[in-house]
């Protein structure tokens, strides 16, 4: 009985736009109808067809949290907006079994003239609840978002966060069978952001299933164990959550330099051990990070800094030759600059990102970034857990007769 | 067609509440409140009354009692038509984020502005139905057709509620051209006037398909007389194709709506 643990089946779903103006109003439909009979126009139709999404397709089962990551324009909105139902695909099948609420804006159904309470069952009834069903929860939205003082206040006097609290304590109350979050996440303070989080994972371990995009990656990787990652509409990777982060950073990286030339780049980024290049170490090892920078025009002295992160895009530890004694780094055009960095791998075992930036520390401006430069993985007897190893012993082991002694101070 | 319309059903609840939405908003950011459920439709009655003041100067009759408050029971009936049309044909381009963002049976927009009017037209009914009972008018067993009449009037003003609000959702002039039009079919329906008045001419007014119920209501309120069953039975098939077509057009659009606006 596989399609019974399936609650959402995308089946290659298409969505097409298209660019430029569409005639909204009825006089301008005169001259259109015109062109269109003298066979202008028809040329460019094609043209201006802009496919937003192509052949997408995945499965969501029930219960699992499921991310989504791309950059701007990928698409990530989209396939929402389809999957919700707000638009039809062009192409292509959706199916979904059971209720489903999205929380593409918070608050979106709210209105300014109305107040907290009112807005709560304004909203609650837009995300699918019953009246009935929105005075038991009152209570506890209330409680949630925290704003029981200000319950009879206009929404219009609500702070961005206030308004934002709001509405996603009301469609945290909502118990759907699907959950879609599209960038919720990144209003509140980090309390409340917290809180989320917490609530979206009492969710899913309510047996619903959660679609989540943002581009809080870490927020991603902590609450979906698998995602997929969106170029232009095109699924280019569906696999675990970390791998598909890794993959967007570095297509997005590379991208990003593409576009623009610099006087000064990182040229090359190699991550050796003591003899040769790799990309697996033990934990504990010697690891050595080259680092070439080449230089096309005039530029200000900098600095190289190097940062590495987990796989939750957590800092571990950055450097610097600034920190380490070394002096700015002057460059002339034509020339090619190379400095190592050696470091114990102090590291618990996973997965590792470096990343180089060229930095001037005087007056705190990025000359050139590439981030992630390379991928470590790590290896060590699981003595240690987390992110680092400072590799514990234990020293004493056994029962005691007396009590350990206080210290006094 | 069918599941949109057990959609509708199981929204309920929101229908409701989006209505109740409209109703308070109105009220909350005018200073007359309550009083604008009166105003409209009190100048149209005014004009009417006006309009047979005139017709009675010039015909040399005197002006009776059931005249005015046949004028008043006509004016009501089509200030809630008006300002339904009015009111729906910017019902769903008023609420971009809730079309673009989310999903819901998007008819409760125009169905929910047809509903807030009604609440205006019931204030202003009762109103009447106050003065009415000040100046000591006569029930009859006539007045039961007021609910059929009624009926009809609400399922003819949802029906072409959908169209208008999808349509001025696609072209933004839409808005415009309705109010053109509500201007002049005051004209074309007997408001300020009986379709009697125009002997032998009167069959062609009664084919606009507001003519019956509203003649019928006048009628059967204050001649207390039964309505004319063929126009009557006319406007009622003509309210439900309205109705129906209206939900089926609406639904067919409905997909692009978010592309759209």
């Amino acid at each position: 009985m596989g399609a019974k643990d399936t609650v959402l089946r995308v089946d290659d779903v298409s969505k097409k736009f298209i660019r430029g103006e569409i005639h909204d109003s009825l006089r301008d439909l005169v001259p259109a109808f015109f062109s269109r009979v003298t066979g202008r126009s028809r040329a460019d139709a094609a043209k201006r067809d802009f496919w937003a999404l192509r052949n997408v397709s995945f499965e969501l089962a029930r219960g699992e949290a499921f991310g989504i990551v791309g950059a701007n324009g990928a698409g990530k909105s989209t396939i929402l907006k389809l999957i919700s139902g707000v638009m039809s695909p062009t192409s292509g099948r959706i199916e979904v079994n059971g209720k489903l609420s999205a929380l593409i804006e918070v608050g979106a159904g709210f209105h300014p003239d109305l107040t907290g309470r009112e807005n709560i069952y304004l909203n609650g009834a837009i995300l699918g609840m019953t009246r009935a069903e929105i005075a038991q929860k009152f209570d506890s939205i209330v409680e949630f978002s925290g704003l029981a003082d200000f319950i009879d206040t206009p929404v219009k006097r609500y702070s961005t966060g206030m308004y934002a609290r709001l509405g996603f304590s009301v469609a945290a109350h909502v118990d759907p069978d699907i959950l879609i979050v599209d960038e919720v996440l990144s209003v509140g303070d980090i309390v409340f952001q917290n809180r989320c989080l917490e609530r979206m994972n009492a969710i899913i371990r309510g047996g619903a299933s959660v679609i989540f995009v943002s581009h809080n990656l870490r927020a991603i990787a902590e609450l979906c164990p698998r995602s997929i990652l969106l170029e232009r509409g095109k699924v280019v990777e569906a696999a675990s959550s970390s791998q598909v982060i890794r993959m967007y950073l570095e297509r997005s990286g590379a991208q990003a330099r593409e576009s623009e030339s610099k006087a000064v780049r990182v040229a090359q980024v190699r991550v050796r051990g003591v003899d040769h290049e790799n990309v697996a170490f033990e934990s504990g090892e010697k690891v050595y990070v080259d680092v070439e920078v080449e230089c096309a025009g005039e530029s200000e002295p900098f600095s190289v800094v190097l940062q590495a992160n987990d796989d939750r895009q957590y800092e571990i530890f950055h450097t610097s030759t600034e920190y380490l004694g070394f002096p700015p780094i002057a460059m002339k055009p034509g020339e090619r600059f190379a400095c190592t960095f050696e470091m114990d791998l102090n590291l618990a075992g996973g997965t590792y990102y470096f990343g180089i930036v060229l930095f001037r520390f005087n007056n705190e401006k990025v000359v050139d970034r590439l981030y992630p430069a390379a991928t470590i993985f790590v290896n060590s007897s699981p003595g240690a857990r987390g992110v680092m190893n400072p590799f514990p012993k234990v020293t004493a082991f056994g029962p005691v007769t007396a009590p350990m002694e206080r210290s006094v101070r | 067609m069918y599941k949109g319309i057990l959609e509708l059903i199981q929204r309920g609840d929101l229908l409701y509440i989006i209505t109740w939405r409209e109703i308070k908003i109105r009220y909350k950011q005018s200073v007359m409140g309550f009083l604008w459920a009166i105003l409209l439709p009190a100048v149209i009655v005014a004009a009417g009354v006006i309009v047979r003041y005139g017709m009675s100067a010039l015909s040399g009759k005197p002006i009776v009692a059931e005249e005015i408050a046949g004028v008043t029971v006509k004016g009501l009936v089509w200030a809630f038509f008006a300002s339904t049309m009015r009111f729906s044909s910017t019902s769903l381009i008023g609420n971009p984020n809730l079309i673009t963002k989310i999903y819901m049976p998007r008819a409760i927009f125009p169905i929910a502005a047809t509903l807030s009017q009604l609440f205006d037209f019931a204030i202003a009914s009762t109103c009447f139905g106050i003065a009415l009972l000040v100046i000591r008018f006569r029930v009859s067993w006539e007045l039961l057709w007021v609910p059929v009449l009624l009926a009809i009037v609400v399922a003819l003003a949802i029906g072409w509620a959908l169209i208008v609000s999808a349509a001025s959702l696609f072209f933004r002039d839409v808005k415009y051209l309705v109010e053109v039009v509500i201007t002049f079919a005051i004209f074309i329906t007997p408001v300020f006037y009986d379709v009697e008045m125009f002997g032998k001419w009167a069959n062609y007014l009664l084919v606009n398909p507001l003519a019956a119920p509203i003649e019928g209501l006048e009628k059967c309120i204050v001649y207390r007389s039964a309505p004319d069953l063929h126009w009557l039975a006319y406007s009622a098939a003509f309210a439900a194709i309205s109705l129906l077509g209206g939900f089926y057009l609406f639904k067919k659009w409905e997909p692009m709506f978010a592309e759209s606006i």
